[in-house]
């Protein structure tokens, strides 16, 4: 497993930001996901060699924060914010509204491998609450209708 | 009475991102006069004289902290980062600098990097905020093309990077030392502490951790004076504060305040327009998750870091916190609030410390217990005993490195002092005692543009 031609030149670039090549984990680690979608343990092997860490530490660190997934997930990943001043302006219906419409249950990919469907801590974007990321995207003050629309958009 | 803009000032200008535009409403003209005139103690001196505090939360001096920082040489460099992990329930300011103003930022990173003699700049940017990353490589990308960053800047001899280091999406990485572990690639987990200043360091190296929210001030302190800052706000905390509104009102969004200027019923009902119609006020969290939570007779205080015990020392228990205010209405289950803040705590929690990796998802699921009907009329007292073992009695003691684990021990004991009352109707009723809204909510507006 290595990255194209061209990304490994984005390496690079990155790499040179920082005294030492660790700095750049969470960069590359972002690159990854962008190439891969998730990043599976053959990902972890390379990934340590590029940046001089050893596995166990890269894998501690892949593990630590919820923005990088070590399982591949549908074409389009949707994170709803359900802390609290989303759930006051209405998260539980946006999560419910979801399920139902996708036909799954938090965690899980429609059948098609279209979507997979997933809950998040604080956007801090809490004035337009509800709100939810869709492949990175934010979308903000969420209603039925809003959501249909920004689906409909995604293949 | 009217806000008082200084950071969110140009805020609604079409096209500020634009270089262009910044410069035209005065952008950058406060590096140009540093790099032309003043040397970097001139401006430690002056941010110093503005009295300046610390706006991710600790409300510290500034000034302090960067006198505190070893001059650099050529082979020990310094480092200036940057937290723009916002990530605390409630506060959405930083979103909305990065995405609206984003070349404010760069000329306040300049002015700190150069005050401290650092040549490489790091701004941390929580994940999820892709635009907002974009724009500021943007606005770097034509500072550099300006000739404000680079090599030699405006031939002063001086030298600055910028670079954006996106993050990994993990509340504790904004934790000072934590969001250090971070940028060296590893665990976002926060370092002991020992002494003040604390010797925080990357790569080894000298390094000084400021909020995004600080730094954004620091282009309106040189272009006006620190006189001119001071005499805004309240004298241990000059300037304004930008509060985040959320929650059950009828104008959510950003407001720009002078420090101590308004209280917090007149930021609830004036400025945020109150409480949604046909609705009552029932409980506020004045200073994002980590604040102690207050009624809705509580709310005639003054809105400033002096009246709250953290940090000012103040009668109100608890943390000033971060500015980030949550409205709730009559609706709002207090259990269910206590609920969704406990569970983010839980899956928050670095998991270094014993009494926060175990305290915070004891409480989860006492509370959890109460929420379904399934609790004793003892699970009160075992909540209070909880948090009380992982941060005693309000108290600044604490056993966990961070000040993570008193804050959600905090907010448990102030959910219980001023609702545990509902905490036994729940257990006597086996539920819920009365109806919630969980629907969808559209406010009447939202004010500063999204």
């Amino acid at each position: 497993m290595e990255f194209l031609a061209e990304t490994k030149r984005e390496c690079e670039e990155i790499l040179g930001r920082y005294p030492h090549p660790e700095g750049a984990l969470l960069p590359i680690l972002h690159l990854a996901m962008r190439e891969w979608g998730h990043i599976p343990p053959e990902a972890v092997v390379y990934l340590s060699t590029l940046l001089g860490m050893s596995p166990a530490r890269l894998q501690g660190a892949l593990t630590f924060y919820p923005a990088f997934r070590t399982q591949p997930s549908g074409r389009h990943l949707i994170g709803i914010c359900c802390t609290l001043s989303c759930s006051l302006m209405g998260a539980t219906e946006v999560e419910s509204y979801l399920c139902e419409k996708l036909g799954v249950e938090i965690g899980q990919t429609t059948a098609d491998g279209r979507f997979t469907l997933t809950k998040m801590e604080c956007l801090a974007c809490c004035g337009t609450a509800p709100v939810m990321l869709v492949d990175g995207e934010l979308h903000q003050s969420l209603t039925r209708v809003k959501i249909d629309q920004i689906l409909e958009r995604l293949n | 009475m009217p806000e008082h803009r200084l950071l969110l000032r140009d805020i609604d200008i079409p096209d500020i991102e634009q270089m262009d535009m910044y410069v035209t409403h005065g952008g950058y003209d406060a590096a140009e006069r540093m790099l032309a005139e003043m040397a970097s103690q001139d401006v430690i001196d002056e941010v110093e004289r503005s009295g300046l505090t610390g706006r991710g939360g600790a409300w510290e001096a500034v000034a302090p902290k960067w006198r505190a920082m070893p001059a650099p040489t050529a082979t020990e460099p310094n480092y200036l980062c940057v937290n723009a992990n916002e990530s605390e329930p409630g506060t959405f300011r930083d979103r909305k600098l990065i995405e609206r103003n984003p070349h404010q930022i760069v000329e306040g990173v300049l002015i700190a990097a150069y005050a401290i003699g650092a040549r490489t700049a790091y701004i941390y940017v929580r994940d999820g905020m892709a635009r907002g990353m974009k724009l500021l490589e943007d606005a770097i990308a034509a500072a550099y093309e300006r000739g404000l960053l680079g090599v030699d800047i405006r031939a002063s001899g001086y030298d600055l990077d910028i670079y954006v280091h996106p993050g990994g999406g993990a509340h504790i990485a904004g934790e000072e030392t934590a969001l250090l572990e971070a940028l060296e690639g590893k665990r976002a987990q926060p370092r002991a502490r020992t002494f003040w200043p604390h010797r925080t360091t990357l790569f080894g190296q000298p390094a000084l951790v400021q909020n995004v929210g600080t730094l954004a001030y620091l282009p309106h302190i040189i272009a006006r004076g620190a006189e001119w800052f001071s005499s805004l706000g309240t004298q241990r905390h000059p300037g304004t504060c930008v509060f985040c509104v959320s929650g059950h009102v009828r104008r959510p969004g950003l407001y720009e305040i002078e420090m101590g200027a308004a209280t917090l019923r007149e930021l609830i009902e004036e400025y945020a327009g109150g409480v949604r119609q046909g609705h009552q006020l029932k409980a506020v969290l004045p200073g994002g998750a980590a604040s102690v939570v207050l009624t809705a007779d509580q709310i005639d205080v003054r809105l400033c870091p002096e009246e709250w015990a953290v940090p000012g020392g103040g009668p109100l228990q608890g943390n000033f916190g971060t500015g980030g205010v949550i409205v709730m209405d009559e609706t709002t289950s207090m259990v269910d609030a206590a609920l969704n803040l406990m569970q983010f705590y839980a899956r928050e929690s670095c998991g270094q410390c014993t009494p926060c990796r175990e305290g915070a998802p004891w409480l989860r699921d006492v509370v959890r217990r109460v929420e379904r009907g399934q609790a004793r009329m003892e699970d009160i007292g075992l909540l209070e005993s909880v948090a009380a073992q992982v941060s005693p009695l309000l108290g600044e003691e604490t056993l966990a490195l961070c000040r993570f684990a008193p804050s959600f021990a905090w907010a448990m004991q102030g959910f219980l002092r001023a609702f545990g009352e509902e905490f036994a109707q729940y257990i006597e009723a086996g539920g819920c005692p009365f109806p919630q809204d969980k629907g969808i909510k559209v406010p009447d507006s939202v004010s500063v543009r999204f």
